[in-house]
């Protein structure tokens, strides 16, 4: 008999809570004061695809400006803000908050546990995310939306608003939700990190963690020490441009180049941030859909964590043209071309796991193949980067927009609708329409393709980027028009997916536990999930350990169902290690009727309870936030109270409350 | 079965041909500012290297590619298929393979790439190195021929520069305000230019004929317009371009022009129209009617669009103007507008001023 850990209220005297706690667990209020890792990452992925959709239409009127020479959709400045918002928003409010969504929904589902290891800081990561990202739009409102770029070089952004070269509070904004939304990440790492390594259930080592898991925490790791680079930049771009400091002003004696030394420091590992998610999703997606085991777990893993390591050490090639000099520039482009190696030893060993499968080409492996053929594309084009020489000529065109977008679009974004498609059925319990996915995958391959492809080619014919209009008679103009059609063939892509979600809503095939017969601890659950995720922490004896419950194999290595416990069912049944009568039933219907140890409808559990506190404390910081792009101290009071109040209540207020 | 196999053939091979035609088609663009149609040594050796790396890149890919897409079909289970595969954990062989070769590849192309770093980086030396300092303005190129073995006295001109053919020119890029980027394709690579630092770069033209460049860094509203030419000659043709530069003004500047241009709409904070060896905040006139193209040389020179700029030059180019009486920098980045919302204590220009100011310039040789 495995041990059953409870979280349990330690025994404490009556104590009179500042606010009422809130104890709902349903209902929309419920929604601000939870503090249940599934809710949050419904939140956290609701908000991100919301955001996708803005930053769409920002790169859609972006396109049409573009469709042909001498546009005039779009005036200079507002072409300018739209490039400057794509890039925020899909890093900062799509590409980092996508995986935290599956991050904060599954992490504990795959390792075993019942919830994060701070479930009020995971809250208040949501809230400084979804309060940052509407303070970086409340700009379009309030005197001047960013346009310095995603990057925001010094001294265009850092010089002082009295002869600015960028009008207005742009670049104000941008760096003061920057800075807000790395405290959201940063949180938010710190907890996935806590949460690997201290809460898994017994048995689950590292070497049998989900790939899942394992990228998600190189990537916490990545967060907490990069964002603390560009949240130092950003301070001093602030600082310069508003209290006449002079770290970036070159007149007097500061150095514009220190800001990308910063910035880039951030800036490469934050690609890795962004991409090793989306690694691990196929990492997960492609041995379901292939019924065979990943191919080289262990050299996935150890080749994810030479990324992370390697990623440090070649933020210089952002800036090839920039006259560091002949030494420097080959190191970096040393490191760079190194870094290619366990990248390139990734794809193989995805081919290696496709390789002998019995593949089901349904759709979250469409996209997890596409993931690999578009990412390929992606890592080629990134290794003729590291040919310095080549990268002068590359450098800020159309061919390094074509090539991030590979990594990123057909890299991370195909990863993720492969997720969605994936982890949907777990998540609402209800499968998303295979036919639909299938329209959507070809949709936004195709689009993507006739969007992006072309653009190696514009490149390198001299069209440079970020230049709101283009001379007719460059030869540029058809291949623009094609990548305008393309970018709406993306967005037909994406309005289908829409579509597959209020369809499936309704109309969804019901998913039950395991509709995929698939590998990990999330499958093994009911659904809906239980609040209390695990009615018994399961003992975890394999990799993969809800496939070998299931199946084993016979002498040859061939793939065997078990009799027992994998019944045809395809849900939780009895485990080899459990005792026979103690699953948790099946079949979407809730924790069924476990015997005897006085729990089994999951009453008894103790969960960390509700809390307002992580809410009111992240109120304060966009108070904070107003005050400091309009410089007014009168404003920055109630946020300090505010603040003060919040932290200073949630610090007294138990985890869990007295019952 | 046999003919879905050939179809999958003929696609590939149509597919490969498809390529190489694209690849075939964008070096043969000739729009002037194509990074695959290499007119002078500097950008021939990035050439040289990077199109072999990128026909390997391109083979590299198509086999992943193909490989995921076989893959996937060969190993496609269908009704009636046995659905036990081998399960297969792993190989050690295969891992050391496929992380071996990549490294043999990669090092195979970092020799010739750090070779080539090295080779671009160096300085050329000697009587015939013609130097010009290139500042990055708010949105335009100004080109100082400094006095030097080539050049007898000093010549500041703007948006389009003018090299012998077969004399290596050396740069030094200067910047007082943004990053820019100073960018011929056809001639060589990029290079920033940096606020607080000297940077170089040379190019080289191997035959006579004008290249296009673009500024490459984001460097603010017009970011986009900031372009300029540099039209290589044979070295008879440019010195005489360089004497041309070295005279006076074609023109006498005075009476009546002087008024306008100095005293009534003040264009004389920002520019100079009677000597070219000054550098002044905006581009010196002397000799405007020697170039082609302005405004960021975005505009053919001609009386109607220059006539249009003086009046109205916002519109033309996007620009932040706020007031223009002050010595700049500071409050002036660009053109005002002498017709629509005139900054503070600017006259509003008339058509007759605005064609007296266009004829002056437009004698300007």
């Amino acid at each position: 008999m495995t041990a059953v850990p409870e979280v349990l209220a330690p025994p404490r005297e009556h104590r009179a809570d500042l606010l009422r706690r809130p104890r709902k667990s349903s209902g929309f209020w419920s929604w601000f004061t939870t503090v249940d890792h599934k809710k949050i990452g419904i939140l956290y992925g609701g908000t991100a695809i919301i955001f996708l959709l803005i930053a769409g239409i920002e790169a859609l009127l972006i396109r049409l400006q573009l469709a042909g020479p001498n546009g005039t959709v779009l005036t200079a400045s507002q072409y300018n803000t739209l490039f400057t918002m794509h890039g925020t928003t899909m890093i900062f409010l799509v590409g980092m908050p996508l995986p935290v969504a599956f991050g904060n929904y599954f992490i504990p589902l795959m390792i075993g546990a019942r919830d994060v290891a701070f479930p009020r800081l995971n809250m208040f990561g949501y809230w400084v995310f979804l309060f940052g990202g509407l303070f970086l739009y409340s700009g379009f409102v309030l005197g001047g939306a960013p346009n310095g770029g995603w990057f925001g070089y010094t001294p265009l952004t850092s010089t002082p608003m009295s002869q600015g070269f960028l009008p207005g509070n742009g670049p104000n904004f941008w760096t003061v939700s920057l800075v807000m939304l790395g405290i959201g990440s940063v949180t938010s790492a710190i907890n996935f990190i806590v949460t690997i390594l201290n809460m898994r259930a017994p048995g689950m080592t590292l070497m049998r963690m989900p790939v899942f898991v394992w990228m998600m925490l190189i990537t916490a790791f990545l967060t907490a020490f990069a964002m603390p680079c560009v949240t130092a930049a950003l301070i001093m771009v602030f600082f310069d441009r508003n209290f006449g400091t002079n770290f970036f002003q070159a007149a007097m004696g500061g150095d514009p180049l220190l800001y990308q030394h910063l910035f880039w420091l951030f800036g490469h590992p934050e690609v890795y941030i962004l991409i090793l998610p989306g690694m691990g999703m196929v990492s997960e997606i492609l041995p379901t859909f292939s019924r065979k085991p990943l191919f080289g777990y262990a050299v996935i893993v150890f080749s994810g964590i030479a990324i992370g390591f390697l990623g440090w050490g070649v933020w210089a090639h952002h800036m090839f043209a920039t006259g560091l000099g002949p030494v420097a520039v080959s190191a970096f482009s040393l490191a760079t071309m190194l870094i290619a190696v366990p990248t390139g030893v990734k794809i193989f060993n995805w081919l290696g796991t496709v390789w002998g499968g019995s593949v089901r080409l349904q759709t979250p492996m469409l996209f997890a193949l596409g993931f690999i053929a578009m990412f390929t594309i992606g890592g080629l084009s990134g290794v003729t980067h590291s040919i310095v020489p080549a990268d002068t000529q590359q450098t800020d065109t159309y061919y390094v927009v074509a090539h991030f977008h590979y990594v990123l679009f057909g890299g991370l974004i195909f990863a993720i609708f492969g997720g969605f498609y994936y982890w949907w059925p777990k998540v609402f319990g209800r499968m998303l329409n295979d036919k639909l996915g299938k329209l959507n995958f070809w949709l936004m391959l195709i689009g993507f393709n006739l969007t992006f492809f072309p653009m190696h080619i514009l490149g390198l014919e001299g069209q440079p980027r970020r230049t709101y209009t283009y001379a007719s008679g460059m030869g540029w103009d058809n291949l623009n028009q094609v990548i305008s059609i393309g970018s709406f063939i993306i967005a037909l892509g994406v309005l289908v997916f829409l579509v597959n979600i209020f369809y499936s809503s309704r109309r969804g095939e019901i998913a039950g536990a395991d509709p995929w017969d698939a590998r990990t601890l999330e499958w093994s659950l009911p659904t809906p999930v239980p609040e209390y995720n695990f009615l018994e922490i399961p003992q975890v004896v394999a990799r993969d350990d809800f496939w070998h419950r299931k199946y084993t194999e016979d002498a040859e290595g061939r793939l065997v169902r078990l009799p027992a416990g994998g019944s045809d069912s395809g849900t939780t049944g009895a485990v080899a290690t459990l005792e026979p009568d103690e699953g948790s039933g099946g079949h979407g219907d809730g924790p069924g009727d476990a015997s005897g140890d006085g729990h089994g409808d999951g009453h008894g559990i103790h969960l960390p309870s509700p809390s307002y506190y992580p809410f009111v404390m992240t109120l304060a910081l966009p108070i904070l936030g107003y005050a400091a792009v309009f410089k007014s101290p009168w404003l920055a009071i109630p946020g300090v109270v505010i603040l003060l109040f919040g932290m200073y209540a949630w610090a007294i207020e138990p985890g869990t409350a007295e019952d | 079965m046999r003919d879905r196999k050939i179809g999958r053939r003929l696609r590939r091979a149509g597919l490969l041909v498809g390529l190489l035609t694209v690849l075939a088609a964008c070096s043969t663009n000739k729009n002037g500012q194509n990074s695959l149609d290499p007119k002078g040594p500097y950008a021939q050796k990035i050439d040289d290297l990077f199109i072999p790396i990128l026909i390997l890149a391109i083979v590299i890919g198509i086999a992943v590619i193909t490989a995921t897409v076989v893959f996937a079909l060969k190993f496609r289970y269908r009704e009636g298929k046995p659905d036990n595969p081998k399960q297969i954990h792993g190989s050690t062989p295969l891992e050391i393979g496929w992380t071996l070769v990549p490294l043999v590849i990669l090092a195979v192309v970092a020799v010739p790439t750090i070779a080539t770093i090295f080779d671009l980086a160096q300085k050329p030396i000697g009587p015939k190195v013609l130097n010009v300092t290139v500042s990055g303005k708010q949105w335009w190129w100004q080109f100082e021929l400094p006095k030097q073995a080539m050049v007898d006295k000093k010549v500041v001109t703007s948006t389009e520069l003018h090299i012998p053919v077969g004399t290596k020119v050396y740069l030094s890029e200067v910047s007082d305000n943004v990053i820019h980027s100073f960018w011929v394709p056809e001639l060589n690579g990029k290079m920033d230019v940096m606020p607080g630092r000297i940077n170089h770069n040379t190019i080289e033209a191997s035959a006579p004929g004008t290249f296009l460049g673009a500024c490459a860094e984001y460097c603010g509203l017009a970011h986009a317009n900031m372009r300029f030419r540099v039209i290589a000659e044979p070295m008879d043709k440019w010195k005489a371009w360089l004497a041309g530069q070295q005279e006076g003004p074609a023109q006498p500047w005075s009476g009546d022009i002087k008024d306008l241009t100095a005293t009534k709409y003040q264009c004389t904070n920002c520019h100079v129209f009677d000597d070219s060896t000054k550098a002044t905040y905006g581009p010196n006139l002397t000799h405007l009617a020697s170039r082609s193209t302005f405004a960021g040389g975005t505009e053919e020179l001609n009386s109607k669009d220059l006539t249009h700029w003086i009046m109205d030059a916002p519109s033309v180019v996007p620009m932040q103007s706020k007031d223009c009486r002050l010595p700049p920098p500071a409050t002036c980045v660009g053109m005002p507008s002498f017709t629509k919302n005139t900054p503070k204590g600017q006259h509003v220009m008339s058509q007759a001023d605005a064609d007296k100011i266009v004829t002056y310039l437009l004698g300007e040789k």
